[in-house]
C-alpha cells in the first residue's frame, strides 16, 4: 500500500530555450486529493499535460502504479482530464459527452446508460442529459466536464484550474462539492490551480511550484503555518515580513535585530548562526493589537500607528505603519459587535509570541 | 414601445441601403432570367429566331437519351470533382488551420494566387501541360513510367484535372474557416477520452467541420455542374457538359428555346438538390 498511485521522477520539459519543468519529482498516493499550486508560468499546467500525455518529457519518467508511461499515447493512459475551459464537445449532448470515453472503450450500451445516469446524479445534473453544452451555464458545464472524466473511473483524474472560470460564490460551493465527490468516488485527483484558497480548502496535500520546480510539498496546514521558503510564505495567504539579522541563538530561541525596532524573539531556524540575514514572517491573524504599551505576557511588543481600518463584515483589517518602511496587515475577527475598534491615527502596540512567527533565510 | 419604434426606423434605413443592389440585380439578373424562362416556352423560328407561341416541346425534347446522357455526364463530373476536391482540400485546409498563425496568411494567399490570373489563360496553360508533347508526358517519359506519350488532353481525365484545379480553392476556403474554429483542446479531450487518431477525426473533427464541408461541396458542385470553359478547351468535342450543350444550342444550332429550357433544368437540379439537403435537416450551408 506504500506503492504510490503516481510518481514523477526527475521530469524535465523544455519549451524552446525556457525550462518549463525542471527536474520535477513528487509522488501522489492512491485516493489522495493533491494540488499543484503556483503562479502562472510556474510549469504546473505543463506538469499536468505531461501526465495526460499531451507533452513528452525531455528527461525523466512518469509512473502509474509502478508502470512507466513513457511510450503510452494519451488515449491509452488510465488518466482523464477536466480541461480549463471544459472542452465539451459542442455537437454532442450532455449524455453524449459523458458517454464518449465509455463508447471509445467499447463498453456495452446498457452499462454506458447506467453509468452515465449515475454520473449525472453525482454532479446533480439529473434530467439534463439531452441538453447541448451551449444551453448550460458555466457551473453546469463544469459539472459535465467533471462527470465526463469521472465516469471512466481513471487511476488519476487531472483538473486544470477547474474552478477558474466560475464566479466567487459558485467557486466556493464547488470547492466543497469537488472534495465531497472525490471522497465519495475515492479516486486520485491532481488539481492545478493558482488560487491558494482553493488548494488549501480541497487538498490532502499541496505542492507549491515556481519556475518549474517544487518548492514544498505538504498538508495545507503545514504549508500555511510552516512555509519552507519566503516564496511559499508570501504566495500562500497574506503575510507580514520583517527583515533583520540574527544577533544571538539561545537553545531553540533566537534574537533578531532589525533596524528601528526592539529586539525580536523567535524560534531559531535550523542551522541558524549569529549574523545570518533572515526574514521574520507573521500571519495577519496571529498578531494581537492593544492600546497599552506594557508587554503583559507576549514575547514581542512593537509600537505602531494605524494607517487604515477596513470593515470586512466578519473581521476588521488594519494596516499598521511600524516605521517608515514597514506596513503590516492585522486581522481582528468581529466576534462581538460592540468590540473596541481602532481608528486611523491611533497609536497601538502589536504583540506576538516567538512561536507565532516563522523565521526564514533570505 | 420605444424599442419597437427604434427597430422599425432601423429596418427602414436598411431598406434604403438595399435599394441600389436590388435595382441592379432586378434589371440585369432577374429580368433577363424571366426572359430566358419565357423563351424556354416559345418555339424555334425557321431561321434561328424565336416564335412566341407557347409550347412545352423544348422540355419534352430534353428527355431525349442523348441529352439525358449529357446531364448524367455533367452530374458525374461534378460529383467526381467535388469528391476529389474534398479529398485534396481537407488535408490541405487542416494543415493550414493548424499551422502557426503567422504562416496561415501565407498559405491562404498561395491558395488564392491562381485567381490573380485570368481563368482562360490558366486553362490554356493546362493545355500546354497536358498536350502529347507537353510537360506531363515528358515528365512521365523521363521518369520511365511510360515510353510513348499518352493522350491526356481532350479526354475526360483532362476535364476532371481542369475542374479539380479550378475549384479547389472554393473547397479549401470554407473548410479552412470551419477547421480553424475548432478548439484544439477538443481534440485533446477526445484523445484523453481514449479516442484513436482516426476516431478523433470521424467523431470530432468531421462533425465540427460539417458546415464547412457542406459549404465547400456546394461551392464546388454547383459551378462545376455548369462548367463551360474547362470541358470546352480541355475536353474537346467529345466531352460535352451541360454548359457546352447550352452554348451549342444558343450559338451554333441557334435553338434558343431549347437552350433556355436546358438552362432552367440545370437551375432546377441545383435548387432541388439544395432543398433536399435542407429537408434532411442540414444546417444552412451558405
Amino acid at each position: 500500500m506504500n506503492q504510490p498511485g503516481i510518481e514523477l521522477r526527475e521530469v524535465v520539459k523544455r519549451h524552446g530555450s525556457t525550462v518549463a519543468v525542471d527536474h520535477l519529482s513528487f509522488s501522489v498516493r492512491r485516493g489522495e486529493f493533491f494540488s499543484i499550486l503556483g503562479p502562472s508560468g510556474s510549469g504546473k499546467t505543463t506538469t499536468l499535460r505531461l501526465i495526460a500525455g499531451f507533452e513528452h518529457p525531455d528527461q525523466g519518467d512518469i509512473l502509474i502504479d509502478g508502470q512507466s508511461l513513457r511510450d503510452v499515447p494519451p488515449n491509452l493512459r488510465p488518466v482523464n482530464m477536466v480541461f480549463q475551459h471544459y472542452a465539451l464537445f459542442p455537437h454532442l449532448t450532455v449524455s453524449g459527452n459523458i458517454a464518449f470515453g465509455l463508447e471509445m472503450r467499447g463498453i456495452v450500451r446498457a452499462e454506458i446508460r447506467s453509468r452515465v445516469s449515475t454520473a449525472l446524479d453525482m454532479v446533480r445534473l439529473a434530467g439534463m442529459g439531452d441538453r447541448l453544452p451551449a444551453q448550460l451555464s458555466g457551473g453546469e458545464q463544469q459539472r459535465v466536464a467533471l462527470a465526463r472524466a469521472l465516469v471512466n473511473r481513471p487511476a488519476v483524474l487531472l483538473l486544470d484550474e477547474p474552478l477558474g472560470a466560475l464566479d466567487q460564490q459558485l467557486r466556493q460551493e464547488m470547492q466543497v462539492e469537488l472534495k465531497t465527490i472525490q471522497e465519495q468516488v475515492g479516486l486520485t485527483f491532481i488539481c492545478v490551480t493558482h488560487h491558494q484558497e482553493e488548494a488549501l480548502t480541497m487538498s490532502d496535500r499541496v505542492a507549491v511550484m515556481d519556475h518549474g520546480r517544487v518548492l514544498q510539498v505538504g498538508a495545507p496546514q503545514e504549508i500555511y503555518t510552516a512555509p519552507a521558503s519566503l516564496f511559499v510564505a508570501e504566495f500562500i495567504g497574506l503575510s507580514n515580513r520583517l527583515d533583520g539579522r540574527i544577533a544571538a541563538v539561545e537553545g531553540t530561541r533566537c534574537r533578531i535585530e532589525a533596524p528601528g525596532l526592539p529586539i525580536i524573539q523567535a524560534d531559531a531556524p535550523a542551522g541558524a548562526g549569529p549574523g545570518r540575514a533572515v526574514s521574520v514572517v507573521l500571519r495577519p491573524e496571529r498578531l494581537h493589537m492593544s492600546q497599552q504599551a506594557a508587554p503583559n505576557g507576549f514575547d514581542n511588543v512593537v509600537p505602531a500607528r494605524v494607517a487604515k481600518a477596513v470593515y470586512n463584515g466578519h473581521e476588521m483589517q488594519y494596516q499598521l505603519r511600524i516605521d517608515e518602511r514597514l506596513l503590516w496587515t492585522v486581522r481582528v475577527p468581529n466576534a462581538d459587535g460592540g468590540q473596541k475598534r481602532f481608528l486611523p491615527g491611533d497609536t497601538v502596540s502589536v504583540r506576538w509570541n516567538a512561536d507565532e512567527s516563522v523565521v526564514l533565510a533570505q | 414601445m420605444t424599442g419597437s419604434l427604434a427597430s422599425r426606423a432601423g429596418v427602414r434605413q436598411a431598406g434604403w441601403l438595399l435599394a441600389p443592389a436590388l435595382v441592379w440585380m432586378g434589371l440585369f439578373f432577374v429580368l433577363p432570367l424571366l426572359i430566358v424562362l419565357l423563351i424556354s416556352f416559345a418555339s424555334r423560328g425557321a431561321y434561328g429566331g424565336v416564335e412566341w407561341t407557347f409550347t412545352l416541346v423544348n422540355y419534352r425534347d430534353l428527355a431525349d437519351p442523348l441529352y439525358l446522357w449529357i446531364y448524367l455526364r455533367s452530374c458525374a463530373f461534378a460529383l467526381a470533382t467535388t469528391g476529389l476536391c474534398l479529398c485534396l482540400g481537407f488535408p490541405l485546409a487542416y494543415y493550414i488551420a493548424r499551422a502557426p498563425a503567422r504562416w496561415q496568411g501565407l498559405w491562404l494567399m498561395l491558395v488564392l494566387v491562381p485567381f490573380w490570373t485570368n481563368f482562360l489563360v490558366r486553362t490554356y496553360a493546362w493545355m500546354n501541360v497536358l498536350r502529347a508533347d507537353g510537360l506531363l508526358n515528358r515528365l512521365l517519359i523521363a521518369t520511365g513510367f511510360i515510353s510513348e506519350p499518352v493522350e491526356i488532353l481532350y479526354t475526360d481525365l483532362a476535364v476532371l484535372i481542369g475542374l479539380v484545379y479550378g475549384y479547389l480553392p472554393f473547397m479549401v476556403l470554407p473548410l479552412y474557416a470551419a477547421l480553424e474554429r475548432i478548439d484544439r483542446s477538443l481534440i485533446e479531450a477526445a484523445r484523453d477520452l481514449y479516442a484513436s487518431g482516426w476516431t478523433v477525426f470521424t467523431r470530432v473533427i468531421v462533425p465540427l467541420a460539417k458546415p464547412g464541408i457542406i459549404a465547400g461541396c456546394l461551392l464546388v458542385f454547383i459551378p462545376s455542374l455548369g462548367a463551360y470553359i474547362t470541358p470546352d478547351l480541355l475536353g474537346g468535342a467529345r466531352s460535352m457538359m451541360i454548359g457546352n450543350f447550352i452554348q451549342h444550342e444558343y450559338l451554333v444550332v441557334r435553338d434558343w428555346p431549347l437552350g433556355s429550357a436546358a438552362s432552367f433544368v440545370l437551375m432546377a437540379m441545383v435548387l432541388v438538390g439544395m432543398w433536399g439537403y435542407q429537408r434532411t435537416g442540414g444546417e444552412r450551408p451558405l
